[in-house]
């Protein structure tokens, strides 16, 4: 039997309006070499000039892990060369970086919690990106990206399965977007991960020898590239051959890893310390200000929702990843008073909704205030879950508020008990079999068996009976 | 009456003010003796003459109308490895032969804004390496005291425009001594300011922790002027010092009495010949008439300087040199195979022999196992010169020494002895490793070639150090003493 042990590199674009260490703006999607001004192209003789947003917010995030911050950091060079990295060298963190050792601690399925430390997050600059596929016969490089802060968060090898490496990448996620440092969007590469991987066998604490997964994109295509790393590696064992270290990349469309290039080729980089920027020597006063900042983290909300709206860990846990979905849930619950239909309602048909869309809860169309309002006509008994499923898709469909919906569907609940009383003499009266069937039954059988008749019933009132009265009043009824 | 070429920028801002001549006339008189000069001297790889003559125009207009600045259409002339926009800023090499830069280096736009006219871009060893400016991909400079012999480098163009006649002022730079020693060979003055001074941006790096921009003119007070123009905080300079630049030329009138000039054992040893020695200890003489008092001082870590100046400056520059790959800028190989036939050749075939041998020497002690035992190492000396000087400053004011071991040598006399040519450098490297300012200022000649003595201070020093030589320009001829060729 073997474990795994993984290791993430995770690289997070900072959502700074300009470069870190140019004016140029950041923005993703503009025309090829548009935001690359003389610095970001490297041109002979241009300096870099640290832009200290990007500071702030690297501390902000070492605030969130529980980080040790450095106090003084330095910036190096990482040499190689490569058509996309303009200066032949990349601004980064070597011995010094600007966030040391941390932790963050994930939730996994089976409702278990784990600590994953973090060994350490530095600052680094964005390369270009090659672009192959435009003009024909040649290879175009586009510099708009190039100078972008990242944030590189290193874990340590302490993850042992995939699904502990989608939690420990959901709640780096998380924290990044409460943080607003970084957009966290993977499909548009502000957010990618490489991954190590090695597997040993279980039970022993050797490293084997490990790969590393280079720029995976998506939540789904981690836990992917690595059970496929892990199988394959396995195999390899099995067969009594040997790993090699080296890069390898995930290809999506055949869900398989493929060297990239052997440790052998690897650049030895001659990091040193870039004479071209003095260290960052942040001071208690800065450090305060960014602590000062900082918004309520995932974990401290998880807390007070469920103390607050008394919902459960789970959900609360569910809601609370994405702080625009834990905001839209805080305000629905309490504008509704609602809290546990509130979580449910989120939980099931509003993220269902956006993962069928693929939306964001802020462009959603169905606002807090309109969600809140149904919840309130649930609770004063005018819908009930049917109908509320309804208005929920009108809504959707944009027409309406609540209230207008309701009536132009005519979905208000009844109540009535003498109108109930009508259905239900009628679902007996047409159902003679069924009734006699029930009445030779055991009470243990007759329990299962009455939801026969109450659908029957909620058929006939399209729905719009309360479900609860239509029970007292079969129970009554059938046994007359 | 001379001859326009032949006055000081001191001397010409006077006779701008009173209208003895106009900044056309100033213009015209150093295009003609670069026209007639520069093709034995070398100088210049590019006249901007019509430019610079259509500034002059403008200069006067401005001046007749009342809105000129102090320095308004005064000459100047830049080495090049200044980008200056529109025009061909070569550094010396055949890598970029072709290249036309984008934009100004700060140096050059403060300038532009006090109103200098630039003449053209100065000769250079590539990539401002060099101690004789024979690595040029333009040619090497020829001393204008004796062509046969070097200007010294790696500033060799500025130091012999000036000394020529063909400009009264020049941007240099100065890593290792690039200021200095060009200066000390060609008999003029020349001032590489205290680390983050004068901004480096636009200044092609070739040592990014040593590099400082500095001034080669005629006297103190010339490049006092100067320094007032291009010395200061830059935001696009994250290394330059945010604190005030000093009334430079006011300083200079300050009395030397009581000045405490430290004179270092390690400079003084048996390696100064007894002519040096000599001309050396003439300008002791005149600094005590002055008022100076002499202290003997220590530098214990000196003989360390050259070996780890040649650690750090090769290691920086194989970065900062690394840019030069041919995908954006710059020379390009025809028709390349694929991408590593592209750097390969295009590196090779742009970059010259001793630019190549930095940046082999520089990847070889940055490499993985070799680090700590070479930059580290060097950077561990680095810090106990600069210890060393700070003591040495709790002694004394300034610091005097010897520029070169010896006057200039001739053209190939060095070239294929690498060592020999880095051990030119020998007074002057500690300078840059502290980064501190240092001077070099004529002492007189020796068989008919200049020699100088350099002045050391603690950071910021900049103004006792000008001063102090101008105190003893006012009291000597050294820096009279032009060579033929300076004459029309």
């Amino acid at each position: 039997m073997y474990e795994a042990v993984i290791g993430l590199e995770v690289h997070a674009q900072l959502a700074t309006k300009s470069k870190i260490f140019s004016g140029s703006p950041t923005n993703f999607g503009a025309e090829p070499n548009t935001q690359a001004s003389i610095i970001d192209l490297g041109m002979p003789g241009v300096l870099p000039s640290p832009n200290k947003l990007a500071f702030e917010m690297a501390v902000k995030f070492g605030l969130a892990i529980s980080a040790k911050i450095g106090r003084y950091s330095v910036f190096d060079r990482k040499n190689y060369f490569y058509p996309d990295l303009p200066k032949g060298y990349q601004i980064s963190q070597f011995n010094f970086p600007i966030v040391g050792p941390g932790h963050v601690n994930i939730s996994l399925d089976d409702g278990s919690k784990k600590r994953i430390n973090i060994t350490r997050a530095h600052l680094e600059e964005d390369a270009g990106k090659s672009v192959h596929d435009v003009l024909d016969g040649m290879s175009g490089i586009d510099l708009n990206r190039a100078g972008t802060p990242l944030l590189e968060i290193v874990s340590e090898p302490e993850i042992r399965t995939a699904k502990e490496a989608v939690a420990y990448l959901r709640a780096i996620h998380s924290i990044i977007r409460y943080l607003d440092i970084s957009d966290g969007n993977m499909a548009e590469g502000s957010m990618r991960c490489d991954c190590n991987v090695s597997i040993r066998p279980k039970g022993t604490d050797i490293l084997g020898i490990r790969t590393e997964i280079k720029n995976v994109n998506s939540f789904r295509f981690v836990e992917k590239a690595i059970n496929y790393e892990i199988n394959r590696q396995v195999e390899i064992l099995e067969d009594g051959r040997c790993i090699s270290q080296e890069t390898r990349l995930y290809d999506p469309d055949k869900n398989e890893t493929r060297s990239m290039r052997l440790k052998e080729e690897a650049n030895d980089y001659r990091y040193f310390p870039d004479p071209d920027l003095l260290p960052i020597k942040l001071d208690e006063t800065f450090i305060n200000a960014c602590r000062d900042a900082l918004p309520e983290l995932p974990e401290a909300r998880k807390i007070r929702y469920i103390s607050e709206f008394g919902i459960t860990d789970y959900d609360a846990g569910g809601l609370v990843a994405d702080r625009d979905i834990a905001d839209y849930f805080a305000k629905v619950a309490e504008s509704s008073g609602e809290g546990k239909l509130a979580a449910n309602w989120v939980m099931g048909s509003v993220l269902a909704e956006l993962n069928r869309t693929g939306e964001s809860i802020i462009d959603f169309s169905i606002t807090a205030n309109d969600l809140a309002f149904m919840l309130e006509r649930i609770k004063d008994k005018t819908l009930n879950a049917k109908t509320a499923k309804i208005v929920f898709e009108g809504l959707l469909a944009c027409e309406g508020n609540v209230d207008e919906i309701i009536s132009a569907r005519g979905l208000i609940q009844v109540t009535d008990k003498s109108k109930i009383e009508e259905l239900v003499r009628e679902v007996i009266k047409s159902n003679p079999d069924q009734v006699s069937n029930y009445l030779a039954a055991t009470t243990e059988k007759q329990a299962k068996m009455i939801g026969f008749f109450i659908g029957q019933v909620m058929n006939k009132s399209q729905g719009k009976a309360n479900p609860q009265v239509v029970n007292e009043i079969l129970v009554a009824e059938l046994v007359k | 009456m001379s001859q326009l070429n032949e006055l000081t920028l001191g001397q010409l801002r006077i006779g701008l003010e009173n209208k003895e001549f106009p900044s056309v006339e100033i213009v015209e008189s150093f295009l003609k003796q670069i026209d007639e000069k520069n093709s034995h001297i070398n100088a210049f790889i590019t006249v901007t003459a019509e430019q610079a003559i259509a500034e002059a125009k403008i200069a006067d207009q401005a001046r007749a109308k009342g809105n000129a600045n102090k320095l308004t259409g005064l000459p100047i002339a830049h080495k090049d490895l200044f980008c200056t926009k529109g025009v061909l800023t070569s550094c010396g090499s055949k890598m970029l032969s072709n290249f036309i830069a984008p934009y100004n280096a700060t140096i050059i736009e403060k300038c532009k804004q006090a109103g200098l006219i630039s003449l053209g871009k100065l000769n250079m060893d590539e990539f401002a390496m060099g101690s004789s400016n024979e690595n040029s991909y333009f040619g090497t400079v020829k001393n204008p005291w004796d062509t046969s012999r070097v200007p010294g480098g790696s500033s060799g163009g500025s130091a012999a425009a000036v000394a020529a006649g063909m400009t009264p002022l020049a941007t240099a730079t100065d890593t290792g001594g690039s200021i200095r020693q060009p200066a000390a060979f060609t008999g003029t003055s020349g001032l590489k300011p205290t680390y983050g001074r004068v901004s480096r941006f636009g200044m092609v790096a070739f040592a990014s922790s040593l590099d400082q921009a500095g001034l080669i003119a005629h006297n103190a007070e010339d490049i006092a002027i100067g320094l007032s123009v291009i010395a200061g905080y830059d935001e696009k300079d994250s290394t330059t010092a945010n604190q005030p630049v000093d009334n430079y030329l006011e300083l200079l009138a300050n009395s030397l009495d009581g000045l405490r000039i430290g004179l270092p054992y390690e400079f003084f040893d048996d390696r100064l010949n007894d002519e040096m020695r000599l001309k050396i200890d003439e300008v002791i003489s005149c600094f005590q008439s002055l008022g100076v008092v002499t202290v003997r001082v220590a530098l214990p870590h000196l003989s360390e300087a050259i070996p780890a100046y040649y650690v750090i400056a090769p290691a920086e520059a194989s970065s900062n040199l690394s840019r030069f790959d041919g995908i954006r800028f710059g020379h390009r190989v025809a028709s390349p195979t694929d991408l590593t036939d592209l750097y390969e050749r295009s590196r090779s075939e742009g970059f010259g022999k001793e630019v190549k041998r930095r940046i082999l020497i520089g990847t070889y002690a940055l490499s993985e196992g070799y680090f700590d035992a070479y930059y580290k190492k060097a950077q561990q000396i680095r810090r106990l010169i600069k210890n060393d000087f700070d003591q040495a400053f709790t002694r004394c004011d300034l610091i005097l020494s010897p520029t070169t071991p010896s006057t200039a040598f001739r053209i190939g006399e060095k070239t294929n002895d690498p060592v020999a040519m880095y051990l030119e450098d020998i007074y002057t490297v500690a300078t840059n490793l502290a980064g501190l300012p240092g001077g070099s200022f004529q002492a007189g000649l020796i068989n008919g070639l200049p020699t100088s003595f350099q002045l050391t201070g603690p950071a910021f020093a900049e103004g006792a150090i000008l001063q102090a030589a101008h105190q003893i320009q006012l009291n000597t001829d050294w820096h009279t003493k032009h060579p033929e060729s300076f004459y029309v």
